[in-house]
This record gives C-alpha cells, structure tokens and sequence, in this order.
C-alpha cells in the first residue's frame, strides 16, 4: 500500500494537525517508509489469534459512587490560555 | 403513493449517579460553571479514568426491566473526535461489546399495543456545554456535565408513526424513572433522544435513506421534529429528489430541522478498545442481587391489577404510569377500599386535582391515607358519592380529614326513614304538576323529584332511600 | 568515596550518622547540575529554593526520628511526570508553560517516603524517541561523549545518573525508554511488570505500553527505588492490586540452596536466538557474550530460547502505539492548557494551528500514522492485526519461562550513536529498539545494567527479561553480576 497526497491531508486534518504542501509531501514519503516496515506484519498468519488489547489479563476495578472532588476550577484555569467568567473561550462554535 | 415511515430512536439517558462515571466530581444540575470539572473531566496530562460501580449498576437494572441481555463481559471504547465541549479529544462509550443487548419495551398508542425492541444499551459519558452568547465572538465552554455518566438506549426501526416513537419515548421516561436510574427531567436534558426517521413506499421491505435528528428533548419536540421531517423527506422523494444521509439538528422556534453543518464533514470516530479501561466484568451474582433489589415492574404490576383486582385494562396502565402512582393507588387499597372505587377516585377527582394544581402524585394535599379515610365513608353510607367530591375539595383544600369535615359541615348522609318520608311527603305535596306529568307517563318527572328531595335535604339524603320512598308513594 | 559515586544506602547511612543533611547533599547535587548542564542538557527544569525546602523537610523529619531509607535523598524525574507546582513539559512546546496543578502517585510516594525533587529532566517530546533529539527543549548529550545520543526517551533522566548529576532519576519506558537509554549511558535501569507503578499523573504516550521505573547506578539502588515507586493506586484502573513487596529482598542470596562462589547455581537463563543474530554489532555482541559468561560462572546455566514472533515486535508496535497516542494527545486542543497558536481563524483553523505549532515533527509522525490506522477501513489490517501478533509475542514468552527463568541478552543493538546519524530515517531510528520493544508488548519486567564498552569507549547493556512480577529476582541477578563487575561504578570521564 502507498498513501496519496491527499490521504495524508485527510488524516492530517482528522488528527487537527495543520501541514503545508511541502510538509504533507515529507509526510508522505517518511509515512510510506514507515509503512513498509509495517507491512510485514501481514505475511504471518494470525487466524483464531485472540487480539491482545491490554498488558494484563485482568478485568476492570470499580470505584464506589461517591463525590471526592471538590471545586479546583481557580487553580485549574490559572493554566488556560483563555478564560473569562469561569468558561473556557474557544472560537466560535458552529452547530 | 402511499408512504410509510420507519423511525428509531436512540435515548441518551443521563444515569442518577452522584458521581461522575470515570470521576469524582458531582454531578448535581445546576452548578457555577466548571466547578464540577474536576482534573479528569477537563483531562489534564496524566489523570486516568476509573468506573462508577453505581452507573454500572444501573444498567444492569435496565437491561433487567426489558429482559434483555445482560453482558457478562463488556468493552469500552474510544470514540475520537474534536470539539471543544469533548476535554479528551474522544469520547468514552461502549461499541462492540456493550453492556446490554436486545430486550423490549411494550408501547400502547390509539391503534392498540406495540412490542418495539431494543437493539442495545450502551454505558459512556456525557459531554460538555458550548455556551454561545456572545463573548466578543467567542464561545464560552462548561465542562460541568462532561463525564456524566449516560445509558445510550438504541431501538430497532419498530416505530411507523411519531405517535408510536412518542408513545415509546413516554414508556422508556415511565420505565428509567421506574427503576430509579435517571430522573427523567427533560428541562435538564436528563433524557434526550435523536431520532432516525426515514419514508419507504406502503409494502416496501426496504429501508430508505434515513436521516439522524439531534437534540429533542421533549415529546412535543420528538413529534414535531419526525412530522416535519417525514413531510420533507416525502416532499423531496416526490419530486424527484433523493434523500441524503445527514444529521440534522431540529430548530423549535421555526418547527423544522435543518442540516447540521458542524457534522457534515465526514466523521471517521477510529473507535478502539480504550487502553486505560480493562474489560468490564458483570458477574452472575451481581446480576442476582440486582434482579431482587428490583421493584415490581410495570408491566407485572398491570397484569396484577388485571388479573387480581378485576381492573380494566386501561385503568391498570393509567396506575402504572409511575411507581408513585401505582403504590398510591395500592396504599388506598391497602387500606381495604375496594380496587374499582380506589381506581376510579385516583383517576378522576385525585388526576384531576393534580393536574389543576400541576402537583405530582407524591406532593398530593391528600394522602393515600387520608383518600382511603374519605372512601370508607361512602362505603358506608355515611356520605354519598356526591357529598364526597366537596368533601374531598375540602380535604384539598387543607381543611382537615374527611371525618373532620363530615362533622364539621354536618354532611352526615340522613338515612332515619321518618326524616326523609317527611322530605318526600313535602315535596309531592309543593309539586303536584311533576306528580301528574309522572302518573301521565313521563319518566323525566321522577328525577326531577329525586332532585328536589336531594336539595331539601341539602344532599345529605340516602338517595337509594329517597328513590325507594318516592316510588312507593307514588305508586300508592 | 565521593558523594556523588555513593550508592543510595550508602547516602542513607551518611545521612542517619549526620556526617551530612539532606540540605548540603541536594546543595552539592544542585552545583553539579549548575555546572555541568548547559553542556548536557539533562535538566528542563530546577527549582533549587522549592528542592532545598524539602531538603530541610527531610532533615527535620529524619531529626523527628521517622526517616526513611529515601528521606532526604535527591531523586531528578523525567519532566513526564506531573509534580504540583512545577512546570511538566513532557519535553514539548505544547506544554512549555504548562504548570501541573496536580501530583502523579510517583510523585507522591517519593514525597511520602521524604526524597527530595531534585528537578525535572529532559526527554524525547512525548517519550517518542530513542535518541532524545525530539525534545522542544533540544538534545540531551552523552556524558561519555557529547557529539553522541543519549538514547531515549529518558535521556535527561539517563545522563543525569550517568554525570552523577542526582544518585538517582525516574523514567518511563513503553517500548524501551529506560532500558535503551540506560544502558547507552552505561547505569542501571528498570522497567517494571505492566501495572506495577502507577500511571497517574505521568503523560500518557501509548497507554497500554507505558510503565514508569527507576534509573541509578546499580541494581541495589533500583530495588530501593521500586519500593518506593511500586505499589497499588485507585485511581490507575490498570494498576494492580497487589500485596506490597520488598524488591531488596532477594539481594543477598538469590537462588536458595546455591554455594556461596557459585550464587546464581540452579537459575536457567534463556538467549533468545533472535537477539543474536544479523543487526547486533559485533562489539555489542562481544561485551554481552562477556557478561554471559560471567554469569555462567557464577553459577547460572545458559540456553538458547525461540521468540519466533519477536521480528514482528518492531512492527505491531509502531501500530500500537501510534494509535494509542493519536488518541491521547488529543487532549493537547489549546482549549484548556496548554499551548494556542497566536494567530487563527475558525475553531478548526485554531486547533489545527495550535497543535502543528506545539508538537514537533516526531510527535505529528506518530499522531498521522496512529490515526490512519485507526481510520475506517484500516483498523482490520493494522490495529486488529498488531494486537494480534502482540498475542503471539507473549505467548512466545509464555513459553520461553516455561523452560527458563531469565531472558538474557543485548538492551541494544549498537552501543550509542551520532547526533543526527538517524533523524533522516525514521524507520533506522524505530529498529533501535528492537530488543527492548517486545518486552514492553507482553506487558513483562525488563531491566539494564552495565557490561562493558565497546566502539568508542561507549557502554553496551545487557538486558534482563523477566517473567511477570519477578522483578525481585532480576534484580538479585543484577546485583549478583554487579558484585564481581564494576562496569556499573565507572563514571564518565569529567564527571
Ligand atoms: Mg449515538
Ligand atoms: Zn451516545
């Protein structure tokens, strides 16, 4: 497989990643490169293999319902890079 | 061309926890503004999900409720996208292992009862707010509600009418308030509901090229919204045109939907099993212990009253609207009153009052108890059924029970023979016209006598007895 | 002996005798880091008033009488880790500025155990690298020669035990970035069974592979170091809950019933054939081959171990984590900390800006390869596919410790290389960790020590697998080697 010019832009903005042409160029070729290494992974047979999604055959610890965080929203947002009225100012939404 | 429309709903129910679903913030409505986003809601570098044991338990307490089938193994999953109300850059939900699959929800509409099924019930958190006033062209974002933990409820294309889908959003609100795993209050967005709606001709087997509807968060919205968009979607067809698939977004002020321009690009949510969540276990134990800390569902409820308490079918489902409901009725017959009089005074003047007051049935002025008070006196014969309807406004009204009233107003039914004979004796003799009209034939007359008997004695007269007497008399 | 050549229970000793404070000793460290990090590097981040106020912190405590063997001893964390009040910049722009409000549980327990936070050390941005040419904050050097890497991704913390710049540094290692570093600077480092340490409060790379660990001079120190950083937390759904353990336990006498000249008698270390073969350069070869038959004479036997799926490791992992991260570095949006372009137009022209300005090259290389991946279409063929052959590794593991108790072999395949010698070729540069990755996909304990030099006087590692939660045991090994070796205890020149 090769990616197109165009599929790096694709992913490039899925993953709200700006690129240049020159970029999504360099891009290209380094991500083929990469991809070709990649690829070796389709000549083993992996048939009835079960995928491996964690480290641990473990399953999944609860936490009782109960409310242990208190209100840090000052400390928090002296790290925003902008805030007014206790919100988070993006641009604009658009639904 | 005859058209019939296919509709789906998927329900985001917001689950009654007090804490988040990964977190440990509040999750009470009403907030200042980020004051319940704790360092895992507005995910900061470094900071880990970990599961609420309570909205797990929910779940399970709704894949119960409609019998379906309740994973004993399940997966969460990450669902990417951007937007600024989503902390993480992806959402956590479930996707191919949910917790809860299948099951049913029986719905009743004028054309009778419905089975709709359920595709499944999935577990994953609720995102935050954009708030759009105008902060010098900016939007203001709330992440109080991000990791509210939300039960995704999917149905199968069953419905063929906004009648149906509004008829099953109403049971699936009547059954999470049932089972006590979401408030249901829709003004607070704790139940909201897209819709897929798509038109195929009468007779068809295939399914048209749906479209989603987002944000409908009341019944009357759920309506409008499919109305509209049944119109467009047949208008469009009709003329020629084709259905594209989209999401649209329901505008209430104009009454109709249009295309959401923000969800146009092509979404590709790269779902993938969420690397900080170990698979989900539910254990057969656990599953047990839910199954019996359950209440009484509605549907067992209904086919009690039914079959126990010789109700008709209609007053067994107006009972079992809500828990409350049903367990006010059951505390008056409880209290020995029998179950048609107890239904039809919860019903009618009970609903009624209700309504006019715009009060829930757990805020009602009169108590089970003190319905089931003024019920035995009909029954016996201290006070008609007539009496009891002012009785029971005086009851409303705050006045005190229903003996207390009876007393204090000497409402008290006149049953001595000698006292009415003397009203009836009174009577005929102040109106000997209706006496000759009722000896000529006319039926109408006799009532019109019961009436005067009733008013001379203020209502109070048995009114068998003063039928009974005049009867009598007349035919002496 | 010199302070800064002192094992940690050898400063413990000299600080619970009061031949020192914790204030002079973290003073000292402080001056050595003055002056020998504008050369390397190692060092983001000090804070010398806020690390001598818990110097004297942990003087007063250890005058209270409830001292730990880590009160009062200066620790440097790879600037990975969240530590309240101090600027976490994860090696990238994106977080220049980025002030953590909160503490890891690392961080934490270091605290809690009265250790000193001596400053936050440079890395690869993101832990993405093996050379720690990707930082925002520029390389870090090889203190047993400048114009070489220092590996990574935790080379700050790497170079910083290295130049005895702090007796000891944590680091995190999800494909290799405790092992490969430590063993290019010639110490001592460990990466734990999956789930061990805690990950709160650690920047996540590829979650399901990271694993923080310790870096020091020598196996003794590591194991004091894993007591403290080891150890359940609630709020990491994948730590584990386990009993506490002592790691030093086993450093005296670790195979039972063995002579006292032969101590490792009885233990079966397993050479798995594919770590040996084309790609290890012969003078990395030869120093492992030495070490093994040091360990052969102190008893242990040695025998060749099939890890057939280990060639893929490469591979399935440059799917993982690629994925994994595309995901977790979402949350980088110029939203809520964090790094905002200057200039944008719409929400979309804001994110894209802000995140192509404050993530470097490497990072947008995973984060494009994790998303196609991922992307509709793909996932079968890569994701599914990589966590498939993920199985196969460890199950090839699972074999191997049926017969051995121990995987022995090289941390490396080349001892460290030249600034820029691979930045060109991402796919040269990934290759570098082909020992270290497949450890990190099984989830099992691997470690580093030092054995030997080879071209230019550079260190080679040899690298221990262990099976899961026998880190104690790997640990004895080491320390068994490092009893009759004293490739551990050279220091660079200069320092
Ligand atoms: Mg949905
Ligand atoms: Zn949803």
């Amino acid at each position: 497989m090769s990616l197109s010019l165009d599929e790096v832009k694709r992913i490039a903005l899925l993953a709200r990643i700006a690129v240049s042409e020159g970029e999504a160029a360099a891009a290209r070729d380094q991500l083929n490169g990469i991809f070709a290494m990649i690829e070796a992974m389709q000549k083993v047979d992996t048939a009835g293999v079960e995928p491996m999604a964690h480290a641990q055959d473990v399953m999944l610890r609860l936490r009782e319902d109960e409310v242990t965080e208190p209100d840090r929203h000052a400390l928090f947002q002296s790290v925003a890079p902008q805030v007014q009225d206790g919100l988070y100012l993006v641009p604009k939404v658009i639904e | 061309m005859q058209w019939e429309t296919v509709i789906g709903l998927e329900v985001h129910a917001q689950l009654s926890t007090r804490s988040k679903i990964f977190s440990g913030a509040s999750t009470a409505f009403g907030a200042a503004p980020n004051t319940q986003a704790c360092a895992v809601d507005i995910a900061l570098p470094g900071v880990l999900p970990v599961l609420n044991r309570g909205a797990v338990e929910r779940a399970i307490r709704f894949g119960l409720a409609i019998g379906a089938k309740v994973n004993r193994t399940s997966i969460f999953a990450r669902k990417n996208y951007f937007y600024p109300d989503l902390p993480k850059g992806y959402q956590i939900s479930q996707y191919e292992q949910p917790i809860v699959e299948g099951g049913a929800i029986r719905i009743v509409t004028r054309g009778g009862e419905k089975t709709v099924r359920l595709t499944r019930a999935h577990l994953e958190e609720d995102a935050g707010k954009s708030l759009h006033e105008d902060f010098h062209g900016m939007s203001g974002i709330d992440l109080n509600r991000a990791g509210t933990p939300l039960l995704e409820i999917v149905s199968e294309p069953d419905m063929r009418s906004s009648e149906e889908a509004v008829a099953y959003a109403r049971a699936l609100h009547a059954l999470v308030r049932w089972i006590d795993i979401c408030d249901g209050n829709m003004q607070e967005g704790s139940l909201r509901a897209d819709a897929n709606v798509s038109v195929r001709p009468l007779g068809s087997d295939v399914l048209g090229t749906r479209c989603e509807i987002k944000n409908l968060n009341s019944f009357r919205f759920l309506e409008r919204a499919i109305e509209y968009e049944v119109r467009r979607q047949i208008g469009i067809i009709e003329d020629g045109g084709r259905i594209v698939q989209e999401t649209r977004l329901y505008d209430p002020d104009r009454d109709e939907t249009r295309s959401m321009r923000s969800k146009e690009e092509a979404h590709d949510y790269r779902y993938f099993p969420d690397p900080d969540l170990l698979p989900l276990a539910v254990s057969e134990k656990w599953i047990d212990e839910v199954r019996a800390g359950l209440p009484e569902l509605p549907e067992a409820k209904r086919a009690r009253y039914e079959r126990e308490w010789g109700l008709p079918a209609y007053d067994a489902l107006t009972l079992t609207a809500s828990r409350e409901l049903a367990s006010y009725f059951e505390d008056v017959v409880g209290a020995g009153i029998e179950p048609k009089l107890a239904a039809n005074w919860v019903m009618g003047d009970v609903a009624a009052a209700l309504n006019r007051s715009d009060l829930d049935i757990a805020a009602s002025p009169v108590s089970s108890a003190a319905l089931a008070g003024l019920l035995a006196r009909i029954r016996d014969n201290t006070i008609s059924g007539k009496i009891a309807k002012d009785v029971f406004d005086a009851m409303w009204a705050g006045e005190g029970g229903a003996d207390e009233i009876i007393e204090k107003r000497g409402l008290r039914q006149i049953t001595d023979a000698s006292a009415i004979e003397k009203l009836v004796d009174d009577v005929l003799a102040a109106n000997p016209k209706s006496v000759e009209e009722f000896r000529a034939g006319k039926e109408k007359a006799f009532n019109a006598l019961v009436g005067q008997v009733m008013k001379a004695s203020r209502g109070k007269a048995n009114p068998a007895a003063v039928n009974e007497l005049l009867k009598k008399k007349l035919a002496g | 002996m010199s302070l800064e050549n002192s094992s940690l229970r050898e400063l413990a000793a000299a600080l619970a005798a009061k031949q020192l404070s914790s204030v002079e000793l973290t003073q000292r460290f402080l001056d050595r880091i003055a002056a020998a990090n504008p050369a390397l590097n190692a060092f983001v981040t000090t804070d010398p008033e806020r690390s001598l106020a818990q110097a004297r912190a942990a003087d007063a405590r250890r005058a209270r009488g409830d001292a730990t063997p880590l009160t009062g001893i200066p620790i440097a964390h790879k600037d990975i880790w969240c530590a309240k009040g101090w600027r976490t910049t994860c090696g990238s722009r994106m977080l220049a500025n980025f002030a953590s409000p909160y503490d890891a549980h690392v961080v934490e327990r270091f605290d809690a155990a009265g250790a000193v936070l001596l400053g936050k050390c440079n890395m690869d941005e993101f832990a993405m690298g093996s050379s720690n040419e990707t930082s925002w904050f520029g390389p870090v050097k090889n203190p047993w020669n400048p114009a070489f890497v220092p590996g990574g991704s935790s080379g700050g913390s790497a170079a910083a035990v290295a130049a005895r710049l702090a007796p000891a540094a944590t680091g995190t290692d999800t494909g290799g970035s405790i092992r490969q570093p430590a063993a290019l600077c010639g110490i001592s480092g460990l990466k734990p069974t999956y789930g061990v340490v805690s990950r709160y409060g650690m920047i996540a790379f590829a979650s399901s592979l990271d694993q923080g660990g310790p870096f020091a001079k020598s196996a003794e120190d590591l194991a004091l170091l894993l007591n403290a950083m080891a150890g359940f937390d609630a709020r990491d759904s994948t730590s584990l809950d386990r009993a506490p353990e002592d790691y030093t336990r086993l450093l005296a006498a670790p195979v039972p019933g063995a002579p006292a000249d032969r101590p490792l008698a009885g233990l079966r270390i397993g050479l798995p054939r594919q770590y040996f073969g084309a790609g290890l350069a012969p003078d990395v070869a030869e120093a492992v081959e030495t070490a093994l038959a040091e360990l052969r004479r102190l008893g242990a036997a040695t025998s060749e171990v099939d890890l057939p799926a280990s060639d893929l490791a490469v591979p399935a992992y440059y799917v993982i984590a690629p994925a994994e991260a595309s995901s977790n570095l979402s949350r980088f949006d110029g939203v809520r900390y964090g790094h905002r372009a200057a200039e944008y137009g719409d929400l979309v022209d804001m994110y894209c800006r802000s995140r192509a300005e404050g993530f470097g090259a490497e990072v947008k290389r995973r984060i494009l390869i994790g998303t196609y991946v991922l992307s509709h279409g793909y996932y079968d063929a890569y994701y599914l596919k990589a966590q498939k052959i993920r199985r196969l590794i460890a199950e090839d593991y699972a074999r191997a410790f049926a017969q051995v108790d121990v995987i022995a072999g090289p941390t490396s395949p080349t001892v460290a290389f030249e600034f820029g010698a691979k930045t060109a070729d991402p796919v040269q540069m990934y290759l570098n960790d082909i020992y270290t990755i497949p450890a990190n996909l099984a989830g099992l304990p691997g470690l580093s020590i030092p054995a030997g030099f080879g071209a230019g006087g550079l260190p080679v590692g040899l690298q221990l697998v262990g099976n899961y939660f026998d880190e104690a045991r790997m640990l004895a090994i080491a320390h068994q080697y490092q009893h009759v070796t004293d490739w551990h205890r050279r220091a660079p020149a200069g320092y």
